[in-house]
């Protein structure tokens, strides 16, 4: 990969990471929060259906993410796995694709259902 | 693998005891968790496309122990994750000497932290 | 006390050969205050004159004596064999050339890749200055200095180098010595090759790749922390790719 690519990848990586800890931090507070009592789907609905902000939050957590572990994952591959090149490149588009369509179905299914 | 590369000698975790190197391999088993759990979490959440009873159906199923224990462990991944990384943020954009250890005690602590306070919470 | 602590001797297991190579015993006198050279010296000179290793300055300035010490990189010169063996528990030494470097011979390494990547990523100071000009000047404390000051004792010894696994990871990564060696030049206010150094440190085999384990850091001898530089330098080389700098 050139190295002007690889520079932007990982600066990329850098960004979504500073987003994400911002959104984990928010997810975790609300994950301990909701859990008191048990969880039941009409109580995590009531609260997301319809909560723009909500939505927007998890908005771009879910593009964060897309963004984040796809380069992350490369790197273990490389590494750990002595798998370069093209073939791991459209693997992690695959990756990234599959996480792009879930995560946004997951925010739709919660927000507007 | 060339000749060369065959030709000399790697290192064993003698060499690798140091606190920053465990934060790595926390900082990437915990990612790679992280990156399998993930679509089923948002598989998961996609249920509600199917209505509040299914996702309920799904949260039913995830009450069995097992699946407890393993979101237990997930959350705190993720705690620990999300430490560890601030500090290699810290340590990239900061200029920081010396405070790496003391970063690396933190995150231990929120993870900790954050284990025993959820751990609670789904035992009550 | 002394006397009797002496009488035991040391055990000591050495790489000899190539990659097919095996582990020797043998049994050295011990002396206070004993390096894990003079421990080398002994075997060579005493015991088996076949023995092949480095050394040169014995105090710690050449960087030549460079050893895998019980599984840890170590300039063997300034190591005391009482810091990494017990005698009360007859720990064995052992003794092997440094990893992440072909094998010449039982303690010596080919060192060519290490210092060849010194090049490759610039570590040559490119100057503009004639001898007909006046010198120039840089501040003692002006900070683009002291960052140099930081970074520039290092000697070359490969310790960082062959405690890094990301070297064994990526054979083509630079590696933190010769990063070290670009950080203290880009903070060469006099260098005029600066944006060419940053092409040749980003990118898979770059600082882009170091994964700030801190091994190298925790290792270095002359108490230099590779690991800061490489921060440096990624922040600095992901900035010009994003202007456009690096392509
Ligand atoms: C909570 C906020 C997060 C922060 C601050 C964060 C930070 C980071 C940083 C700085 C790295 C680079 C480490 C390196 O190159 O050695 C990294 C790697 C990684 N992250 Fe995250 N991350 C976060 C969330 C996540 C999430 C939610 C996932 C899961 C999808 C994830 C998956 C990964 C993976 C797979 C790696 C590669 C690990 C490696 O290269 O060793 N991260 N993370
Ligand atoms: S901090 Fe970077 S250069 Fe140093 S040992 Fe770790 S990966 Fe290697
Ligand atoms: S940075 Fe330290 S350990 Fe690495 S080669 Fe230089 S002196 Fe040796
Ligand atoms: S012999 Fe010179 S540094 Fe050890």
């Amino acid at each position: 990969m050139k190295a002007s690519t690889q520079a932007k990848l990982w600066y990329a990586q850098r960004i979504s990471a500073m987003l994400l800890a911002l959104c984990v931090l928010v997810h975790l507070v609300t994950i301990l929060y909701a859990m008191r009592g048990g969880l039941s789907a009409a109580e995590i609905l009531a609260r997301t259906r319809g909560n723009f902000s909500f939505a927007i939050f998890y908005f771009v957590f879910v593009l964060s993410v897309v963004v984040h572990a796809p380069i992350g994952l490369a790197r273990i591959a490389e590494e750990w796995m002595q798998w370069r090149g093209r073939s791991l490149h459209i693997a992690l588009l695959l990756v990234t694709l599959l996480l792009t369509v879930l995560g946004l179905r997951a925010v739709w299914g919660v927000y507007v259902g | 693998m060339s000749a060369e590369t065959l030709n000399m000698r790697r290192n064993d975790w003698r060499a690798r005891g140091n606190a920053g190197y465990w934060a790595f391999v926390v900082h990437r088993i915990s990612g790679i968790a992280l990156a399998l759990f993930l679509p089923l979490h948002f598989w998961a959440l996609s249920t509600s496309l199917q209505g509040a009873a299914a996702l309920d159906g799904f949260l039913l199923w995830t009450d069995a122990p097992l699946f407890k224990f393993a979101e237990w462990g997930l959350v705190i991944l993720l705690t620990a994750h999300m430490a560890g990384g601030i500090r290699l943020l810290v340590i990239e954009f900061g200029q920081w000497h010396g405070t790496r250890k003391l970063w690396i005690a933190v995150a231990l602590a929120a993870s900790v932290a954050v284990g025993v306070l959820l751990g609670a919470i789904m035992l009550s | 006390m002394v006397g009797l602590s002496l009488m035991r001797p040391l055990k000591v297991k050495i790489w000899r050969g190539g990659q097919q190579g095996a582990f020797v015993a043998y049994e050295v006198p011990r002396l206070a205050s004993q390096s894990v050279l003079d421990v080398v010296t002994y075997v060579q000179r005493s015991l088996d004159p076949s023995l092949s290793y480095r050394f040169s300055c014995r105090v710690g300035m050449c960087g030549s004596c460079a050893m895998s010490v019980n599984g840890v990189a170590r300039w063997t010169c300034r190591t005391h064999v009482a810091k990494v063996t017990d005698e009360a528990r007859d720990d064995v030494l052992e003794l092997a050339p440094l990893s992440n470097l072909p094998i010449i011979k039982d303690l010596t390494t080919d060192m060519s890749e290490f210092f060849d990547k010194w090049a490759k990523a610039k570590g040559q100071f490119t100057g503009t200055l004639t001898r007909d000009d006046e010198f120039s000047n840089v501040k003692p404390d002006s900070p683009e200095r002291k960052k140099v000051d930081a970074a520039i004792e290092c000697i070359g010894c490969g310790v960082c180098y062959a405690s890094c696994d990301t070297v064994s990871w990526r054979p083509d990564y630079l590696g933190p010595a010769a990063l070290n060696r670009a950080w203290s030049l880009v903070n060469d206010v006099r260098d005029a090759a600066q944006n060419d150094r940053l092409k040749s440190v980003a990118g898979d085999s770059g600082c882009h790749a170091c994964h700030t384990h801190t091994t190298c850091s925790e290792r270095c001898p002359k108490g230099i922390e590779p690991t800061a530089g490489i921060s440096g330098l990624k922040r600095l080389a992901a900035r010009a790719a994003i202007r456009g700098e690096l392509d």
